[in-house]
């Protein structure tokens, strides 16, 4: 066994296992400590296919900026589980109708499935010796899908605008902070210093 | 015998140890002085002696110190989740170490030299919050709490810019490994061929980040003893406490290290005809560890909501701004081609 077999199976084991345990454990905070677990093993089981670009992009993306609000959310809000398993149970009919279109969707998709032209070489072979892993996906992000990249980008702000739009409300009964007035606010006319005699007060 | 090393499982493993404890093993050692080296700097601007009781002016203080931490009694409060208690400061201790795999200490001593070491970097500094978190969210305390989701919000804002900011530096260099970038700031003029000249605005919002974000003052906002008590620490007591502080102040010197590998040209001298040399990445680094216990002594703290604002309002745009003109000025050589000085692609 080499260095890179013994990786894989700790990286796929650890990924298992931590899936499991996300789905089983009991307290919430734990299950989603678990999914981080599997977010890692998953970046380094992408580190041993070759493409440590998109496993430092699945630490940064998800680990460190999705699972904290996840994690935020999750410590704040005091849910009881109980009661939301009862609830479950109503749904669950509905909820197995759903999963069986998506399955039934799914096989539909892959029988219709077909490679493109060429699609085993470039498995095989997927970046040419002379790039490396960043430089390669910036060529195909930037260079031919440019206008698909900017669309994504495009709905993505249209998403974040709308966000803040169903969020934002301007309440007119709260006193607002004035940042600019509170920096050009002049000490002379804010505090008057008296000089007072003893013995008698102001 | 070289073979053994490099094609054996056995070999290799022993190579990557040894080659991490010749890392790690220096950094403990400096550590404990660059610890007791901070406490001088704020005694001296405060006109206080420091410590001067344990050994020669106080030299070996981090050590009394390191076995008083050892020693002591861990207290774990009542109702805390005993596992994540403990995995918080491990946690937060091993990722601060981790990062050091990917710092290069000249051309070629680096443990990993791998292509992405600065994508490496960000990925571990953007996981330190979960140290945090988890800390405050297991000690079971209104206060640690409290603490954990200040400091977790101010880490990620200020993560925010300072990705901005090295993105900008990446956008000039055309790589993301730290060796390139030095190399990239090799030139004819010595320190002025640096990149702190042509991303000169970027130099000092990359500083005061690299404070907010590795909680120091003015911005150890959870901390704050005068009103949270020390936020996710508070429960913290013994080794675990000693675990927490000594990857906080490894994630000091490592921006200290980035900053110098960044903006300063690392172990490139600052003379033209000087050799470089190991020397200067560590006499740079020693001169930014000064300037971060100067701001810790002479700065009082900011208030919560100037800290948001001037992340989110001030430094956010800045960088992004400074990354699109970046982006300009390299792609049509202005300034003599200061900004475009990559080797591959383009």
């Amino acid at each position: 066994m080499t260095v890179a077999d013994i990786a894989f199976y700790i990286f796929s084991l650890t990924l298992v296992t931590a899936g499991l345990f996300t789905v089983v454990a009991r307290n919430p905070v734990h299950s989603v400590l678990w999914l981080i677990l599997s977010f890692l093993s998953a970046s380094g089981l992408f580190v041993l296919l070759g493409a440590e670009f998109v496993a430092m992009l699945l630490v940064i993306v998800y680990v460190g900026a999705v699972m904290v609000l996840f994690l935020f959310v999750v410590m704040m809000l005091d849910v009881d589980f109980a009661e939301l398993k009862a609830e479950m149970a109503k749904f669950m009919p509905l909820a197995l109708l759903i999963g069986l279109v998506i399955l039934m969707q799914l096989v539909m998709g892959y029988g219709a499935w077909e490679s493109a032209h060429g699609a085993s070489d470039l498995l095989a072979n997927p970046i040419t010796a002379d790039h490396h892993n960043t430089e390669a996906l910036g060529l195909i992000l930037y260079d031919e899908y440019f206008l698909l990249f900017q669309l994504s980008g495009l709905i993505l702000l249209v998403a974040m605008i709308g966000a803040i739009v169903l969020t934002l409300r301007h309440r007119k009964d709260v006193k607002r902070q004035d940042v600019l007035a509170q920096m050009f606010r002049d000490p002379a006319k804010a505090m008057e210093l008296k000089d007072v005699k003893p013995g008698q007060g102001l | 015998m070289m073979e053994f090393f490099t094609t054996t499982t056995l070999g290799i493993a022993l190579l990557v140890t040894g080659q991490a404890l010749l890392v790690i093993v220096p950094l403990f050692v400096a550590l404990a002085f660059l610890m007791y080296g901070d406490r001088k700097v704020w005694a001296a601007v405060q006109m206080r002696r420091g410590p001067n009781q344990v050994g020669v002016f106080g030299v070996l203080q981090s050590f009394a110190d390191l076995l008083k931490y050892i020693v002591k009694e861990v207290v774990v409060p009542a109702g805390a989740d005993k596992f994540v208690f403990y995995l918080a400061p491990m946690m937060t201790f091993v990722l601060a170490l981790i990062a050091w795999a990917v710092i290069p200490w000249n051309p070629t001593w680096v443990v990993a030299d791998i292509n992405v070491a600065v994508l490496y970097i960000f990925a571990v500094s953007s996981l330190e919050v979960y140290g945090v978190i988890m800390g405050g969210w297991a000690s079971n305390s209104k206060y640690a709490f409290l603490g954990s989701l200040r400091s977790a919000a101010q880490m990620i804002s200020y993560e925010v810019s300072i990705g901005l900011i090295i993105i900008g530096v990446i956008i000039s260099t055309g790589s993301l490994n730290f060796g390139d970038i030095v190399a990239a700031q090799d030139g004819n003029y010595g320190l002025f061929s640096w990149y702190w000249l042509p991303h000169f605005p970027m130099v000092i919002l990359f500083f005061v980040s690299a404070l907010a974000e590795t909680n120091r003052p003015p911005f150890d906002l959870p901390e704050a003893e005068s009103e949270l008590v020390a936020g996710y620490q508070v429960e913290y007591s013994s080794t675990p406490f000693l675990l927490f502080m000594m990857g906080e102040l490894l994630s000091v010197v490592l921006m200290c290290a980035l900053i110098s590998l960044l903006f300063f040209g690392g172990w490139l001298s600052p003379v033209p005809g000087i050799p470089d040399s190991i020397l200067w990445l560590i006499g740079k680094m020693l001169f930014f560890f000064f300037m971060f216990a100067m701001v810790k002594a002479i700065t009082p703290r900011y208030r919560y909501d100037q800290l948001m604002r001037l992340g989110w309002k001030v430094f956010l745009p800045m960088s992004l701004g400074w990354v699109v003109l970046v982006a300009f000025f390299a792609q049509y050589g202005a300034f003599g081609g200061a900004y475009a000085r990559w080797a591959i692609g383009g």
